[in-house]
């Protein structure tokens, strides 16, 4: 087909069993260290042209008009496209409400809307054609909070909703709204010897995957179009670009390429449609690669939010009430703003027993760039700030803030908010438990290094700010509560094709989803799961593509629990079937064909007592066995739009974490020694990437703690610093060490009793952080990321 | 835009001659990015990387010629005792790899308030080796900024080496960015002390137009030194007097507020940062263990 750098079949053997809870490595680890992986950027075509994005230099404007005959005429230029090209009478799309337009239409709504799109032999022709198209913008006034954006007479972001929230939020520029009440809050209230309230701020947070978003769109001769892309589900992509391009869903064919990170950034469409849409106008293949300015801006961020609670407790200690109220900023369009509210809502009692509860969560549409998914996704917004409470609880009884969690900790059995009860292990006192009981780190580890002190240890680093001037120790704790999968009543299923036959002698499983893998480790895994079931050591995974059914989307912490889940149940059939076929042909030898539990292990049919009956080469000889099925988890259903009452989620995921910081108080400045963490995986299916998982989600929770932010002016909704010179991301010489402590407590609901892990740790790092910085410098400090001058107060 | 490959040091300042608007790029550092991110395109790229005899440097009897694309590797390496100030400054450039491109002639040339090896060359003093088809001259570092991004190069001169004063003394230096490495400075703060004529030179980074010294708070110090005979009694600082220097070195600043940090955050940490300079060079100077080269 003519495309370099797209995926082949992994081919992955081993030389021990290789199943699951090894820590098999993952086959595309060497690669991607060594430089060799092709990423969707790497990706090549001959005759390909390369497209080009214009996007909006203002967040809020009508276009009175566009020119683009100067860019048409430049040389070496194919196509320019705008709103009025588009084919059909689909223009718009969205993962749930499809209110984002593909190119803009009369109107941007947020600073970095793409309006039109350029196709040209090279990438800087086709930027500097671009750059001749004329947009003429009347700008229009911006709202970019609650207040702006509900105020008499503010600018509706989308006028004339159809969308099936507008019946039940109180104002259009209001995505959706979830309430949760349950008992009654203000009765309880009465009965609490201490009330605690307090506003939190958290900041708008980048998934800063390092692949920034890629693909190549290659027509084909029937018409429709082979698209290569770096995405998260590839199927929820296709069913929202056939309908923009006019295709049926087959003549859009999807495969999987090597994608560079993802967090939720790529729940979302970026590139897809207009590279597909260049494709069939010029009837070439097109690339499209952002650069990273441009990726701030093609991919949706984590929700900033501002964030209302009230807590109470007897003198006792024990929690009588909370009341909350989440406001996130969702930005111009909805993305994934509804689900996120209905987590925030779900979620925002955190891990604790309170029985009466009044909750309210809600999205804004505002000019600020839109959001999204982001690993933690609600979540995280609310345990920031309900971590937050439990310590001014526990400071305002004079109690330990862990012996306080622990006193109202959630434990299996217990009853959420929703009113689903938490069916199976939810040791959150014993997380806790286990990072306090973790030695400390020494004190003044900068003096042990001999003369000279060692300023890697210090705040500031090898800028050399202090020798420990200043310096204060600070240790907080933090524990959370995330959600597994897909929730609300979404069919949350997987597909898995599994093929087993045997080559040169020996059986070989092949599997086939569409699994995205993002880093997660997801092909590592389906390998492991393939030779326990089935017996093999040799393993194929093939590309991901649509060509196999759907597999759902890489995020929620899900990928292992439902496509694993799925790969795991299409390989019991195949081995239900290779038993048949053993049955057949040898039964007649062995009376335990009939009669005993029989296993696939070392390429060979055994008993569950050990005897081997036949090799499976012997049984499949030239035959092979071919199984394609889609797998589910239990249902969930949807939250009741006044009470939020329902079984929303399928499963629940914990984790705690114990920060030790060294604050420069006199400078502002924070180095993280440590950051302890405790989590529960129910079964870890392979312990060294539950380790990378654990690590990975703790760093990028410290993040958001002590730097990430994007900048977004309040005054023009113009996003300030889009760059890694100035989005700052932890490096090597800030990232503390992540001592983790893996349990694993099955969850008997799930494949192999395994948590979905990705998550959760992202979660409790970042007030885990916050507390320990509260710690070191007695102050309130309610909005993250937390920088000098907050520490300083200048 | 043409690429112009001079062989020699003479066939640049020629093509520098003829075409006074080219870029002249070494390591690339400061100048690739600006062209990656089109805020600049230059009509002709003047390539120094020929030119070996820049990436040298001389250790003479009052001074280290430092050629202008010696990188800050080779500068935290081969010139500490020389230059600790400047050393301490090259290793917060960047990360490993842009330190192994980068030198000080880039610094100069683009002449950013935010560049790292500024204020350690004001608080160690310097002159600027520029030349041109015209002749050689020395720029004083006082005189060289002149304005943000602006320096006192003519439009046919190049940036040949930097002279830099040996260290006489121990010298300081730091710099506050939100991250422990990596980051674009915030404000920076060098200092050095010069026993042989009894003087503190200061230089402060991001916190003013130009990179600038606190000249005040040097005159002061300076002063209060003599008076109390400090140089030779070599006791410890009155508290007052390194107080009232940090608050003259942060009324040096005419910061802004940006992305990066406040103006008063910037005043406030300069304020810090000077203090704290100030007490690790006098530590040293007292012969109390710690060197000139402090940490990392």
């Amino acid at each position: 087909m003519g495309v370099t750098g797209s995926p082949t079949n992994i081919n992955q053997g081993t030389r021990t069993k290789g199943g699951i809870g090894e820590s098999t490595l993952r086959p595309d680890g060497i690669l991607k260290v060594t430089g060799e992986f092709a990423y969707s950027s790497d990706m090549w075509h001959e005759d390909m042209l390369w497209g080009h994005t214009l996007r909006s230099t203002v967040a809020h404007a009508e276009i009175v008009s566009i020119d683009t005959s100067e860019a048409l005429a430049t040389s070496g230029v194919y196509a320019v496209l705008t709103y009025d090209d588009l084919p059909t009478a689909v223009k718009n799309y969205g993962l749930e409400i499809q209110d984002t337009p593909v190119l803009a239409h009369g109107r941007v709504r947020h600073h970095g809307e793409p309006v039109a799109l350029v196709a040209a032999d090279h990438p800087e022709t086709a930027r500097r054609a671009a750059a001749k198209i004329r947009i003429d913008y009347r700008e229009l006034p911006v709202v970019t909070d609650e207040a702006s954006a509900t105020a008499p007479g503010a600018p509706l972001l989308h006028e004339g909703r159809d969308d099936h929230h507008i019946g039940h939020v109180p104002h259009p520029n209001i995505v959706h709204r979830q309430p949760i009440v349950r008992g009654d809050a203000e009765a309880a209230k009465a009965r609490a010897d201490v009330v605690v309230s307090g506003e939190y701020v958290f900041g708008m947070q980048d998934q800063a995957f390092l692949g920034p978003e890629s693909g190549l769109a290659v027509p084909s001769e029937d018409g429709g179009v082979d698209l290569y892309v770096a995405t998260q589900w590839l199927h929820s992509d296709l069913r929202q670009i056939a309908p923009v391009l006019g295709l049926p869903e087959d003549k859009v064919r999807m495969t999987l390429s090597g994608v560079g990170g993802a967090f939720g950034g790529r729940e979302d469409l970026s590139m897809q449609i207009h590279a597909c849409l260049l494709a069939l106008r010029t009837g070439k293949p097109v690339k499209i690669v952002y650069n990273r300015f441009e990726s701030f801006f093609g991919h949706v961020h984590r929700h900033p939010a501002k964030l209302w609670y009230e807590h109470g407790a007897t003198r006792d200690g024990k929690l009588t009430h909370m009341k909350c109220r989440i406001v996130l900023d969702g930005g111009a369009y909805a993305s994934a703003s509804p689900a996120v509210v209905g987590n925030a809502s779900s979620l925002a009692v955190g891990p604790y027993v309170i029985d009466d509860v009044d909750i309210e969560a809600v999205a804004l549409y505002t000019n600020n760039p839109p959001c999204g998914a982001m690993r933690g996704f609600g979540a995280v917004q609310a345990c920031f700030a309900y971590e937050a409470q439990m310590d001014k609880v526990a400071a305002e009884l004079g109690m330990d803030p862990v012996e306080f969690r622990q006193l109202n900790a959630m434990e299996q059995g217990t009853l959420l908010p929703t009113g689903q009860v938490v069916d199976s292990p939810a040791p959150v006192a014993e997380l806790l438990r286990r990072v306090k009981a973790r030695p400390l780190p020494p004190e003044r580890q900068w003096e042990s290094a001999g003369e000279h002190p060692d300023v890697r240890a210090l705040p500031g680093g090898l800028s050399n700010t202090t020798h420990g001037e200043g310096v204060v120790r600070g240790i907080g704790y933090a524990v959370g509560l995330k959600n597994v999968g897909f929730s609300e009543g979404f069919d949350d299923y997987s597909t898995a094709r599994v093929r087993m036959e045997v080559i040169g002698g020996e059986p070989v499983a092949t599997v086939h989803t569409a699994m995205a893998e993002v880093g997660q480790g997801g092909v590592t895994v389906h390998a492991q799961i393939a030779r326990t079931e089935l017996g093999v050591s040799q393993v194929t995974i093939r590309p991901a593509d649509t060509a196999v059914g759907s597999a759902g989307s890489t995020s929620a912490s899900r990928q292992t629990y439902v496509t694993g889940g799925a790969v795991k149940n299409s390989c019991e059939a195949v081995r239900e079937q290779v038993l048949e076929i053993g049955r057949r042909k040898f039964g007649t030898y062995h009376p335990a064909w009939a009669t005993a539990e029989l296993l696939l292990e070392g390429g060979k049919v055994v008993t569950d007592g050990g005897e081997v009956l036949a090799d499976l080469a012997d049984v499949l000889e030239d035959e092979a066995v071919d199984v394609e099925l889609e797998w589910r988890h239990r249902p969930t259903e949807a939250f009741d739009l006044r009470t939020g009452q329902g079984n929303g989620h399928v499963q629940y995921s914990f984790a705690a974490h114990r920060a030790v910081v060294e604050v420069d108080t006199e400078l502002g400045l924070v180095k993280v020694i440590e950051l302890a963490c405790a989590q529960d995986v129910g079964k870890a299916l392979n312990p060294l990437s539950v380790l990378g998982q654990i690590q990975g989600g703790t760093l990028q929770g410290m993040g958001i703690a002590v730097m990430e932010e994007i900048i977004v002016d309040p005054k023009t909704a113009k996003v300030r610093n889009p760059s890694f010179t100035d989005y700052l991301l932890p490096t090597i010489l800030d990232t503390p060490t992540i001592p983790v402590d893996v349990l694993e407590l099955a969850d008997d609901h799930a494949p192999y009793g395994l948590r979905g892990i990705g998550e959760a740790p992202t979660l409790s790092s970042t007030p885990a952080v916050l507390a320990a910085i509260r710690n070191a410098t007695g102050l309130e400090l309610n909005r993250t990321p937390v920088r000098p001058e907050h520490l300083t107060g200048t | 835009m043409d690429f112009l490959r001079p062989a020699s040091w003479e066939e640049a300042l020629a093509a520098k001659a003829e075409h006074p608007t080219a870029v002249p790029i070494a390591g690339g550092t400061d100048v690739m990015v600006e062209i990656n991110f089109d805020h600049r395109r230059p009509e002709y790229l003047l390539d120094l990387n020929r030119i070996g005899e820049l990436s040298e440097w001389e250790v003479g009897q009052e001074n280290v010629r430092l050629g202008a694309s010696v990188p800050y590797s080779a500068i935290m390496e081969h010139l500490r005792a020389e230059l600790p100030g400047l050393a301490l400054a090259s290793h917060t450039v960047a990360s490993p790899q842009i330190r192994n491109r980068g030198g000080v002639g880039g610094n100069l040339g683009t002449a950013s308030p935010a560049g790292d090896a500024h204020p350690a060359l004001l608080a160690a003093g310097a002159e600027v080796e520029a030349e041109s088809v015209r002749g050689t001259r020395l720029i004083p570092i006082d005189d060289f900024y002149t304005g943000v991004k602006r320096n006192a190069l003519e439009p046919d001169e190049l940036i040949r080496a930097v002279h830099i004063k040996k260290a006489d003394g121990p010298q300081q230096y730091s710099k506050v960015g939100t991250r422990n490495a990596m980051v674009i400075a915030v404000c920076a703060f060098g200092l050095a002390l010069h026993p042989e004529t009894r003087t503190v030179r200061t230089g402060i980074g991001s916190a003013a137009p130009t990179p600038v010294r606190a000249k005040e708070a040097e005159a002061f110090l300076n002063a209060a030194l003599e008076e109390g005979g400090f140089w030779d009694s070599r006791t410890i600082i009155t508290p007052s007097v390194a107080k009232q220097f940090a608050t003259l070195a942060a009324g040096a600043c005419n910061p802004i507020d940006d992305v990066r940090g406040t103006a008063s955050y910037r005043r406030h940490a300069v304020g810090i940062m000077a203090r704290r300079t100030l007490g690790w060079t006098w530590e040293t100077y007292r012969g109390n263990g710690r060197s000139t080269e402090g940490a990392a």
